[in-house]
């Protein structure tokens, strides 16, 4: 694994949607597109998550936010309240105890909002599912988008999770939901 | 008979020396003790314990002065259950001690809330998981577990995965407790390894039996 540093060699963005931006923005000087396509475009550049670091997953959260995977670049930035966030990434072992407070905050969550799965733990119980005092996944209590597997998932494959979050809210219609 | 604790953790004759000690001077409070794998283990008695405890906590020979631990193990086929085990540590001297007591499920622990302030949360975590009460503690309640949970996870005859779960309930709107639906059956794992002796035979193996006869 290596973060590049030099001049891009990876080539030109293949993405469809891009290139027909581009093309249009080259030929005309301005672009058409349909409110819908900018809400959403809006949307997915404007994830402000919730930090619910519940166990070592969060370590893994904190680590997707740090310089190295930068998640601020896709313009998800860490909110500390939930009336500020789009995005719930539930990271960790989910408790009994812990599951109305996880409610409530993601019931504190303005529409639309979205929640990532993070781990086992969150997935479905994983090490702890026979547990007394864990819930076995967290779509038990909270409607779940993404699930990122692993225990814990690198930064990577949360950062994988996000973007897939992305494409699924420019798949998604933007008035009812 | 001149008696000097020079213990300094770790050395066994030490140990020993300061276990002798602590006999010799509080003799109805001790019931045996056990010098193993580096470390004094004290078997007290349950009603004296909290005088017990002071006398090492002042005296010169043991000073200890913190306690760094209350836990408890549960041998549910005995007739007194539970062991209740202290651990203490010595920073004026550097040596580490272990008290342990046993205890009926209905017997009244004395708490050590006044000797050591500290004993609170401990206690009230033994209380949790395992159900023993602590006469004199200043209020003992639930510690870990769920809000209204019932039972005592760490005794052996509490199933691992308890009675209730929780559940969102869509049309009440708050989060709902029901008794245990395991989606995917329960799993006795088997800790049995063949390095250490395990009497049944691996897939395979049986081959190289046909071979030699």
């Amino acid at each position: 694994m290596g973060v590049m540093t030099g001049a891009n060699t990876a080539g030109a963005d293949l993405e469809y949607g891009t290139q027909t931006l581009n093309r249009q923005l080259q030929d005309k000087g301005f672009l058409l597109s349909s409110t819908e396509n900018v809400i959403n475009w809006a949307r997915t550049g404007s994830l402000h998550w919730m930090t619910f670091g519940l166990a070592c997953c969060a370590v893994e959260m904190i680590q997707t936010s740090m310089p190295r995977y930068d998640i601020e670049r896709f313009g998800a930035a860490p909110r500390a309240s939930p009336r500020q966030s789009d995005l719930m990434i539930v990271a960790g072992t989910l408790t009994n105890k812990m599951a109305p407070a996880l409610r409530k905050v993601y019931d504190q969550m303005p529409e639309p909002r979205y929640v990532i799965s993070m781990g086992s733990c969150a997935n479905g119980g994983g090490y702890y599912h026979y547990s007394y005092s864990v819930v076995r996944g967290c779509d038990r209590i909270v409607p779940v988008d993404v699930y990122v597997p692993g225990c814990p998932p690198t930064a990577e494959a949360l950062l994988y999770g996000v973007l897939q979050l992305q494409k699924k809210i420019r798949r998604t219609g933007t008035i009812a939901r | 008979m001149s008696m000097v604790v020079t213990a300094r953790g770790g050395d066994e004759a030490a140990l020993a020396e300061l276990g002798e000690y602590v006999e010799a001077r509080r003799p109805d409070c001790v019931l045996g003790r056990d010098v193993r794998l580096g470390e004094l283990t004290i078997e007290a008695t349950l009603s004296s314990l909290p005088g017990f405890v002071d006398f090492l906590k002042r005296d010169d020979q043991t000073r200890f002065s913190t306690l760094v631990d209350i836990t408890a193990v549960d041998h549910p086929g005995r007739e007194k259950r539970f062991d209740v085990v202290y651990h203490f540590l010595s920073m004026y001297l550097n040596h580490r001690i272990r008290v342990r007591i046993q205890a009926r499920e209905d017997d009244l622990v004395p708490s050590l809330t006044d000797v050591f302030p500290s004993a609170d949360w401990f206690e009230r975590e033994v209380f949790d998981l395992f159900g023993l009460m602590f006469s004199g503690h200043p209020d003992l309640r639930r510690i870990l577990t769920d809000y209204g949970f019932r039972g005592h996870p760490l005794r052996k005859d509490f199933p691992t995965t308890g009675y209730t779960e929780v559940r969102y309930d869509e049309t009440l709107k708050r989060v709902v407790y029901e008794p245990v639906n395991l989606v995917q059956e329960y799993r006795q794992f088997d800790f049995m390894s063949p390095w250490e002796g395990a009497d049944y035979v691996l897939p395979g193996d049986d081959k190289a039996e046909e071979e030699k006869a």
